[in-house]
């Protein structure tokens, strides 16, 4: 337990300035487009309405998804960038987590400053044009010094939403205190999850009392107040981005991992020996299996371990099996062609989908295949993970035995284990390498028509480090030097209750010198 | 040279005619009274003077230049402008609220706290209020504030919009006295609106009646209740007289 909390504080000091610098980020451009925005809006009933209905049509979208929406878009407009400038920007991490960010902030700002603008009182708004003022003049000496309290307001508000809300920047590659939440949640690490929960209520609570102090400065028309507040949030957002100013040098490399222990586990082992190399390493995690391969041949990636059967039907659109090595042999070539990317070599195991069982509950209904369990699939309940449902592969495997389920329920990966223990369901799919699947005693179904193409993992080098002799030296060795048994006891490791490893120390008793 | 020069002035708001064709010369000098019924135009009036409402038609010249030559905050700041809301900026103290056209007009710090100083004793408040909070002054206070911020940059012209009527009787009676003394100890050109017959009375040298836009009648007060033929002016301007004669009955004679 102290160890975990140990390794927790070990990565604060990253976590915390990413987060900062974020939402800090957005925030502040929230601001810089929000008032403007809610001065206009003030002044012209037309503008008003569309303009608060965007912002709050936005706060509608769930900020998750919203942070999704924004990778493509972004691909999209690199895309252009590069066509039209000839010069690309990276469309993971800050970006579209900024982008998000600061669109989330920006209905609470809108909504305090143009309310707040309009209920300034008519009579000194007159007396303003009567002295004198010219209409800005009266906009910054009178409206806004005085609707100032409730704008504050507004913004205190937009500071609690955008922190709470940088958490989940996590899963388009931006390192931020999410980082522990998601981090935990897939190895079961619920200390981190916690410490990440906490971390990220903490530094909400103590922006949200330090702008509070600017809000009750201003509206007690106490400069003192205001200055005080301003300065305790600038130096202690200071303070919190130091770390990042000795981490500044750009990594040389960027090893990626999808949102799973083995992922984790795997880019840890890379990043060890390319860091045994004298490279500086950095680490993107927990991205979605799309956002990984697109990212990789973008080169925001330069390497990171995919499945051979992923790339067969996700990136190559193939639903055939021709088996194994030829799968392997093509995604070869056709990767190089298509974009690219350089498959290094299968790492020596496959981590396939397969359908597991509870021992006792396959022996009472008889069943040990695919085909026996589509027979009695209107009786049953299928537990999948959140993407399978919607791949490519469970398409092949219905089309080819027809299955019926009573129903399909998706889970988070370590609840769907949870799921099939506890009956929720009765079969689930699996990954072959998975160690629970020989803890929690489950037997595997056996596929007779070969409808799940082979899942060799495989290292994955972006197309910019194909030549990169450092890179390819230190990754070399890794091929074909891991066994199914030896990844699904590294992946115990990581998953099981007690006694559990960091990814980092589960990868090393992978090292191929071992 | 007329201070105030207004000629043909036309405003509509929508459908309605505030000002249909309104020609109205003031005098430097003049203390002037615009009395009417409400929505008689006699605000839109007033406001058209200082461009804080442009007429549709119409030509407005202050000491001989026309308005619409100019920016109308830069006029704003030549003409002092006073109304019953007051409108004292709350986010300023009294000192700074009466300093506030002097220092859009760029006068130094020191030119301004004299000024500050000198408007005080002028609208008979004390020093100390200087650095006080607008909310901490009572209503007849506050107007005097109001009064000391509009003469602040020495303006020839002052228009004041039913400057008194939110204030009770005494007060009211106190500062149109007063004011009328700065009036003319200053020597500037006063309009008033007011819907108070008596304050017009008692207050101005020329009286102009409007109703549906349009003037009804002007003149001295006692030469327009001598010479008008017209019953709803008669009525208007024989309301306080009717008003202290009733009084002096239910008083029983004593006042």
């Amino acid at each position: 337990m102290n160890e975990r909390i140990a390794q927790a504080f070990a990565l604060l000091a990253d976590y915390l300035a990413w987060h900062v610098v974020l939402s800090a980020s957005a925030l502040v451009l929230g601001v810089l487009i929000s008032l403007p925005l809610a001065v206009a809006a003030s002044r012209s009933p037309r503008l008003r309405w569309p303009v608060l209905a965007f912002a709050g049509l936005i706060q509608t979208i769930p900020s998750l998804a919203l942070l999704a929406l924004f990778y493509p878009v972004l691909l999209g407009l690199s895309a252009a960038s590069q066509a039209v400038l000839g010069k690309g920007f990276s469309a993971l991490g800050f970006p579209p987590s900024l982008l998000a960010l600061t669109l989330y902030s920006m209905l609470p700002i809108l909504r305090t400053a143009t309310t707040g603008i309009l209920g300034v009182d008519p009579a000194v708004r007159e007396a303003a044009d009567g002295v004198g003022m010219t209409p800005r003049q009266r906009l910054f000496q009178v409206e806004l010094p005085l609707a100032m309290p409730v704008i504050m307001a507004g913004v205190r508000t937009a500071a609690v939403w955008t922190i709470g809300a940088a958490t989940l920047s996590t899963p388009v590659g931006q390192t931020s205190l999410g980082n522990y939440i998601f981090a935990g949640l897939q190895t079961e690490n619920w200390v981190f999850v916690l410490f990440g929960c906490a971390a990220s209520a903490a530094l909400a609570m103590v922006v949200d009392q330090l702008l509070g102090l600017i809000e009750t400065g201003a509206a007690r028309r106490r400069r003192g107040l205001v200055v005080a507040g301003a300065a305790l949030l600038a130096l202690g957002a200071l303070a919190a981005m130091s770390p990042l100013a000795a981490f500044g040098k750009p990594a040389s490399y960027v090893v990626g991992a999808k949102n799973f222990s083995e992922q984790y586990i795997l880019a840890e082992l890379m990043a060890e020996r390319l860091e045994a190399a004298g490279a500086r390493v950095s680490r993107k995690e927990d991205l979605g299996s799309a956002v990984a391969y697109r990212a990789l041949a973008a080169g925001e990636l330069d390497v990171y371990v995919d499945y051979s059967g992923t790339l067969w039907t996700n990136v190559l659109k193939r639903q055939d099996n021709p088996g194994r090595p030829a799968v392997l042999a093509e995604l070869t070539t056709e990767l190089k062609k298509r974009d690219g990317v350089v498959v290094l070599g299968s790492l020596g195991f496959e981590n396939a989908y397969a359908f597991a069982m509870r021992a006792d509950r396959a022996r009472a209904l008889g069943i040990t295949s695919l085909a026996d369990l589509a027979r009695q699939a209107p009786r049953l309940t299928l537990g999948s993970d959140l993407e399978f449902l919607s791949r490519p592969e469970w398409k092949a495997v219905d089309a080819a035995y027809d299955f019926h389920f009573k129903a399909e329920r998706s889970f988070q990966p370590t609840f769907m284990y949870r799921a099939l223990s506890g009956g929720e369901a009765d079969v689930i799919s699996a990954f072959s390498s998975d160690g629970r699947i020989a803890a929690d005693k489950l037997v595997v179904l056996s596929d007779p028509k070969g409808a799940l193409p082979p899942y060799d993992a495989v290292i994955l080098v972006s197309p910019k480090r194909a030549g990169d002799a450092r890179l390819l030296d230190a990754l070399q060795p890794l091929v074909g030097s891991i066994s199914v048994e030896a990844m699904r006891a590294a992946n115990y490791n990581v998953d099981r209750d007690r006694g559990k490893l960091s990814p980092a120390q589960a990868a090393r008793a992978l090292e191929p010198s071992k | 040279m007329a201070a105030i020069e207004l000629s043909n002035i036309e405003k509509r708001f929508g459908g309605h005619a505030a000002l249909a064709g309104v020609d109205l010369t003031i005098g430097a000098g003049e203390f002037v009274a615009l009395v009417g019924p409400s929505g008689s135009g006699k605000t839109t009036l007033l406001k058209t003077i200082n461009g804080l409402s442009e007429p549709d038609a119409g030509e407005v010249r202050i000491a001989g230049e026309d308005t619409a030559d100019q920016p109308g905050h830069l006029l704003r700041r030549r003409i002092g402008y006073v109304f019953q809301e007051i409108g004292l900026f709350p986010h300023l103290t009294v000192a700074e609220n009466i300093g506030v056209t002097p220092r859009l007009l760029g006068w130094d710090k020191a030119r301004i706290s004299g000024r500050v100083d000198e408007l005080l004793d002028l609208v008979a408040l004390p020093q100390e209020v200087a650095g006080r909070g607008s909310s901490e002054l009572s209503g007849g206070q506050r107007q005097r504030v109001g009064v000391a911020r509009a003469l602040a940059a020495e303006p020839k012209i002052m228009l004041m919009d039913e400057p008194f009527g939110a204030l009770d009787p005494l007060t009211r009676d106190a500062l149109g006295g007063d004011y009328r003394a700065l009036h003319d100890k200053l020597g500037l050109t006063t309009v008033m609106v007011t819907h108070d017959m008596a304050e017009a009375v008692l207050l101005a040298d020329r009286i102009v009646v409007l109703a549906g836009g349009r003037i009804l009648a002007d003149g001295a007060p006692a030469e327009l209740l001598a010479s008008t033929t017209d019953p709803e002016v008669r009525a208007l301007l024989e309301a306080p007289r009717r008003q202290a004669e009733r009084l002096r009955q239910r008083l029983g004679g004593a006042a």
